[in-house]
């Protein structure tokens, strides 16, 4: 194995663009070190970003939105004000994943990348409207995080690129987000369902939304008809039952030792009303 | 690829180690520098007994690579007594049996030390929680936690 530390997201992303063989590239470590060890995953090229500047760095841009850099671990945003203020159901699903140790490296962008359908913090991104900024060797653009899980285990991105942060856009008045999982204890386990909602309001009717799943399809998904279900209306019983149904329409789970198909199904409508409450709750505040 | 050679501050002490990429900082602290306190009871981040600090924050030196450490503080369990004075938390981890095998416990006495740096007044619920990672299969915690507890109160007064 070739362990490098480039300087700059081009030179990382030169480096595994030119790389042959088994590519990661190094963040917090927290699932590549868990496959090397397991001897699931050994990468012949290991590119550890974290000796490039900023990568540490959490900003407030002046219109309001935020970007964190690849390396911000799970701790660091929970001890960060600002953030946890502007966007609580993201750091609250950060802080979701694995014990203070693991906290203290885990980054939001190895979650992201790591591909699992259950990732905590990955349903929250997406209902945040966050996106990632991908660096390849024609430069940076940014993507929207929906847009960066393809299967189990795997992104969309291709050879040479690379993830330098994610932004989360400004708060709006009136909003409020909220992530909520189900495991079968209280704490160090993975998601058997996850749900994260952000919402804004007009007077007491939510005027935009977006609702997203984790652990019930094969990747973290937003769902659409689950947003519109709640859109235009007040949160009553009639809306919260609309949202509860749309959401388990958009189930295509897996029956395993943790979750049966017809549990997580019934769990992502139970979560999706949960979630929308604190949300609303957060926004009217 | 050749060993890479590592400059690290260990437990307030510079020292250098040659590695091979693949190998961990929790090797590299056993088998390189005869700091042996911190175990290995999982080998992924699951178990915590080798819990070390890393430029101030708690992690599990079996997820962190030895050539990771190049530029960075580490303490370990073998910095938290001072010229053969045990730490208060090591006392009272005595005092109220805190442990049976020991396997785990240099990995709780580096975290609940952190806890306590971070938290000086915690509850019974946040120590529980702060721990979640630290797994001992002896003692069935409650012993823990009361130590941990009884060590807060202790410096809160000393203060």
């Amino acid at each position: 194995m070739q362990y490098y530390t480039p300087e700059s997201f081009s030179e990382a992303s030169e480096l595994s663009k030119n790389a042959e063989g088994i590519i990661r590239f190094l963040a917090g470590g927290t699932d590549v070190l868990v496959q090397l060890r397991a001897d699931i995953t050994t990468p012949d090229v290991l590119i550890d970003i974290k000796k490039i500047p900023d990568v540490k760095k959490i900003k407030k841009n002046p219109d309001g939105s935020w970007c964190i850099g690849a390396a911000v671990c799970g701790a660091e945003l929970n001890e960060h004000e600002g953030i946890k203020s502007d966007w609580p159901g993201v750091v609250e699903a950060v802080d979701l994943i694995g014990s203070t140790q693991i906290q203290g490296r885990a980054t939001l962008v190895g979650n992201l990348c790591n591909g699992s359908p259950a990732a905590d913090s990955v349903p929250a991104l997406m209902a945040a409207g966050a996106t990632a900024t991908v660096i390849n060797s024609s430069g940076s653009r940014e993507v929207s995080i929906e847009k960066i899980p393809h299967s189990p285990g795997r992104t969309t991105l291709g050879k040479g690129e690379v993830v330098s942060a994610i932004n989360l856009p400004a708060h709006k008045p009136n909003s409020g987000d909220a992530y909520l999982r189900l495991i079968p204890r209280t704490e160090m386990d993975i998601a058997v369902v996850g749900c994260g909602i952000n919402l804004t309001l007009e007077g007491d009717k939510i005027s935009e939304a977006r609702v997203s799943l984790g652990a019930v399809t094969p990747t973290v998904i937003l769902v659409d008809a689950a947003a519109k279900a709640i859109i235009g209306k007040q949160l009553d019983e009639q809306t919260l039952e609309a949202l509860a149904e749309a959401a388990r329409k958009a189930c295509n789970p897996i029956s395993d030792r943790r979750g049966t198909i017809e549990y997580r199904t019934h769990i992502a409508g139970v979560l999706a009303k949960r979630a929308a409450k604190i949300a609303y709750e957060r926004a009217r505040s | 690829m050749s060993n890479i050679h590592v400059n690290t501050i260990v437990n307030g002490d510079e020292v250098g180690f040659l590695c091979d990429p693949r190998e961990t900082l929790l090797d590299c602290l056993r088998d390189k520098l005869s700091l042996t306190g911190a175990k290995e009871g999982c080998g992924t981040g699951d178990c915590g007994s080798c819990s070390v600090k890393l430029d101030g924050r708690l992690v599990c030196s079996c997820l962190v690579l030895g050539a990771e450490a190049e530029g960075k503080k580490i303490e370990t369990i073998e910095g938290m007594s001072r010229d053969e004075k045990l730490h208060p938390l090591q006392e009272k981890f005595i005092e109220h049996a805190a442990l049976q095998c020991g396997i785990c416990t240099p990995g709780i006495l580096v975290a609940t030390k952190a806890l306590l740096e971070k938290n000086p007044n915690p509850s019974e619920t946040e120590v529980r929680y702060w721990l979640a990672g630290n797994l001992c299969r002896c003692t069935g915690y409650d012993k823990i936690i009361r130590a941990v507890l009884d060590t807060a109160a202790d410096l809160r007064e000393a203060k």
